[in-house]
């Protein structure tokens, strides 16, 4: 078991015929995945191919999920058309949509997560590197890559990952794997201001996984999800969570990189986050390095 | 992206909030052409405000030593004099650091007479992803000490963005500030325009501090924003061509602006340990660690997830352009991009920039091996790290020895 995706877990992606939709598409067949369709309006009855693997694809998210019986999306279309494309998969009842795109207009992402309240679909994103469950073979071969990650770097296993950005979640998985630890699933909720799913919910999904014993948070400043999240883990957490925020040393005031990375009017400071971590018995790693260690020792 | 106040002010004008009469210059005779109309115009009192995107101008002190950097005057001769000693002066405030801003533009304005000060600002709160109006009767003073002493003087409405903002919601702040009568429906009026104006521009921040309650000479009194203060959401200025124009190069870092021509997003700091990153986690992080073992990071820079050999290279070039580099440390997690090909890319720059600093780099994730071999036969030297602590702790200690040295050699020299 896992969260959010299993290795059967069947993929579209919105934005296949795009240079990077179609790379990561095909990387996400090498990986075992199962892309069953892709969505380009304008190119539906086209295929997109990929050594023996041929996907449809179709006009609309709607014909795909009919066809195909999608139930995941992966959004890799550019970001003046990005909120269209996930409440078009909204639309079609898709369980989750997994927005890669990075860049779209916050005005969009408000406009977005009101229209999905009260949906039955998932949002992960924008501006997210993906899901991905590890499979089963060489290298987590077979598994469910949504996204943009390198899947190699995977092992199946029992702990959680949960982060805002892409590369600090590759460091921590790639320091579980090297000391032979694999993971449930992990999960990139982005580096948005505003985001479909926040570290809450996937905590929270991780505590009931039967097959997660342990998690790793990865937060950085800006905004206060990883305090909420804190928050509820100090009443309701069950298993061992370590965690570790980037940008203790970033001045106020200053975008880092992450639209939502920014310390302003004093809040969303890496100490105060930090601070809401210790409290509620989250393991601190000192240094990124420390990730996979911290949670290890606590388990 | 931050815009000018007077820049501000022609964008409330344009969505109908009152603003104060006045227009923008760049020189003294400008200044006192505008005064000169204010005045037949029937202005009593005027106003002269250096125009730079940073707050604590009326506080602020001229390098010259002229005080302020607003000016209030009820004749044109004395605003043209504050002009002339206002324009082509760097002006330091608290909130520009010691270096200060050039001062190349003025408004000038009238002053109306103000009996009292709120504050009033719209904003995104992330909470719960919707607009959020904020105001206060406590204007004119830094709204983070109000927030941090008396929070109970700060109204909030939050305003769901399928439906927008409702005049009754607008008249329960004005209310909630205390303004009755005639006056709430001005500042009703003047609430709505800015939310407006906050949506329809995709601005991040809208705030108006002071949101003055003024009076005429027949003693009518109406709300109006004497101050105004912008900020936009960079990924929505395609849809905004008047307001990419109104971007100010000179009010933003020189290598900041270099670097992002290669797409490349480098934050300049006051350390002496450059960093070169991919992911802007990672590159937080990879600052973060630099501190934690003892040393200053002198830059965050994320050179994307596809960096290319051309970015490395202009990378290094933005780098060195910092004098208080001593040192750099890459660190890269190339999980889908190929690390030979980064080290290629460093190879490359290193020659190509002469390189003489100590360079540590820490490599990670596919084609990993090659990348290495590529680094060690490069002849060249530069040190690899084994894993982010590692490489981080290897260009501390090098830049501290080598600082060492230096500080050795002058006193061996004295």
């Amino acid at each position: 078991m896992a969260i959010l995706v299993t290795p059967e877990t069947k993929i579209l992606v919105q934005g296949i015929t795009g240079g990077f939709g179609g790379r990561h598409a095909k990387l996400s067949i090498d990986y075992g995945s199962q892309v069953v369709a892709g969505v380009t309006p304008g190119k539906g009855g086209q295929t997109f191919d990929h050594g023996d693997t041929s996907v449809p694809i179709f006009d609309t998210v709607a014909e795909a999920v009919a066809e195909t019986g999608a139930t995941t999306s992966a959004v890799f279309v550019p970001p003046p058309f990005a909120a269209d494309a996930i409440l078009e998969g909204t639309d079609a009842g898709l369980d989750l949509v997994v927005a890669i795109t990075e860049g779209i207009p916050v005005r969009d992402m408000v406009r977005v997560k009101r229209a999905m309240e009260g949906c039955s679909t998932r949002l992960i994103g924008p501006n997210c590197p993906g899901i991905v469950t590890p499979g089963m073979g060489e290298d987590s071969h077979g598994g469910c890559r949504i996204g943009i990650s390198p899947g190699y770097i995977h092992k199946p296993g029992n702990i959680g990952v949960v982060s805002r950005s892409g590369t600090l979640t590759y460091e921590a998985v790639f320091q579980l794997t090297s000391r032979d630890v694999g993971q449930s699933t992990c999960v990139g909720i982005g580096g948005d201001p505003v985001n479909g799913t926040s570290h809450i919910d996937v905590i929270k999904m991780f505590m009931e996984d039967k097959d997660t014993h342990g998690i790793i948070m990865i937060g950085e400043i800006g905004g206060d999800a990883e305090e909420e999240a804190a928050a509820w883990i100090k009443e309701n957490g069950t298993k061992p969570v370590a965690g570790f925020i980037a940008g203790t040393t970033a001045p106020p005031g200053r975008r880092m990189g992450h639209a939502g990375a920014i310390v302003s009017g004093g809040k969303g400071t890496a100490e105060a986050k930090i601070e809401a971590f210790k409290g509620a018995g989250i393991g601190v790693a000192e240094t990124p390095s420390e990730m996979a260690d911290t949670l290890l020792k606590m388990m | 992206m931050n815009i000018h106040e007077y820049q501000a002010k022609q964008l409330f004008k344009q969505f109908g909030v009152a603003v104060p009469e006045g227009d923008p210059c760049d020189t003294p005779e400008e200044a006192r052409a505008i005064a000169d109309r204010l005045v037949a115009g029937g202005s009593e009192m005027l106003v002269v405000k250096s125009q730079i995107h940073a707050g604590g101008r009326g506080k602020g002190t001229f390098k010259s030593g002229f005080q302020g950097g607003v000016k209030l005057s009820k004749s044109p001769d004395e605003i043209e004099d504050y002009a002339r000693k206002m324009l082509g002066e760097v002006l330091v405030t608290k909130q520009t650091g010691e270096d200060g801003r050039l001062v190349s533009k003025l408004l000038v304005a009238d002053a109306p007479e103000i009996k009292k000060e709120l504050y009033f600002a719209v904003m995104l709160d992330r909470g719960t992803s919707q607009p959020l109006v904020m105001a206060s009767t406590e204007g004119g003073v830094d709204i983070e000490e109000v927030a941090e002493s008396t929070p109970e003087k700060i109204v909030k409405e939050w305003i769901d963005p399928a439906r927008g903002l409702y005049p009754y919601q607008a008249r329960k702040v004005a209310a909630a500030l205390g303004l009755g009568g005639k006056l709430i429906n001005s500042a009703s009026k003047l609430i709505m325009a800015t939310y407006k104006t906050w949506w329809e521009c995709d601005a991040s921040m809208v705030e108006i501090n002071p949101l003055c309650i003024i009076e005429d000479s027949d003693g009518n009194q109406s709300i109006m924003a004497v101050d105004a203060k912008m900020s936009f959401d960079d990924n929505a200025l395609y849809r905004h061509q008047d307001i990419q124009d109104m971007r100010d190069l000179a009010e933003e870092a020189e290598l900041e602006i270099e670097a992002s021509k290669f797409d490349l997003n480098y934050i300049k700091l006051d350390g002496n340990i450059a960093c070169l990153v991919n992911g802007a986690g990672l590159a937080m992080a990879t600052m973060d660690i630099i501190k934690h073992f003892g040393g200053e990071p002198a830059n965050f820079l994320d050179v994307g997830g596809g960096a290319s050999k051309e970015q490395v290279a202009a990378a290094f070039k933005i780098i060195l352009s910092d004098p208080n580099v001593e040192g750099i440390l890459v660190n890269i997690f190339g999980g889908i991009m190929d690390c030979n090909v980064i080290a290629t890319g460093i190879v490359a720059a290193v020659k190509e920039t002469g390189l003489k600093l100590p360079l540590v780099v820490r490599l990670e994730g596919n084609n990993v091996e090659a990348g290495k071999q590529t680094l060690s036969e490069s002849g060249l030297t530069i040190v690899t790290g084994e894993s982010m602590a590692d490489a981080a702790q290897k260009i501390v200690a090098k830049v501290a020895a080598d600082s060492g040295e230096e500080a050795a050699d002058e006193e061996a020299g004295e």
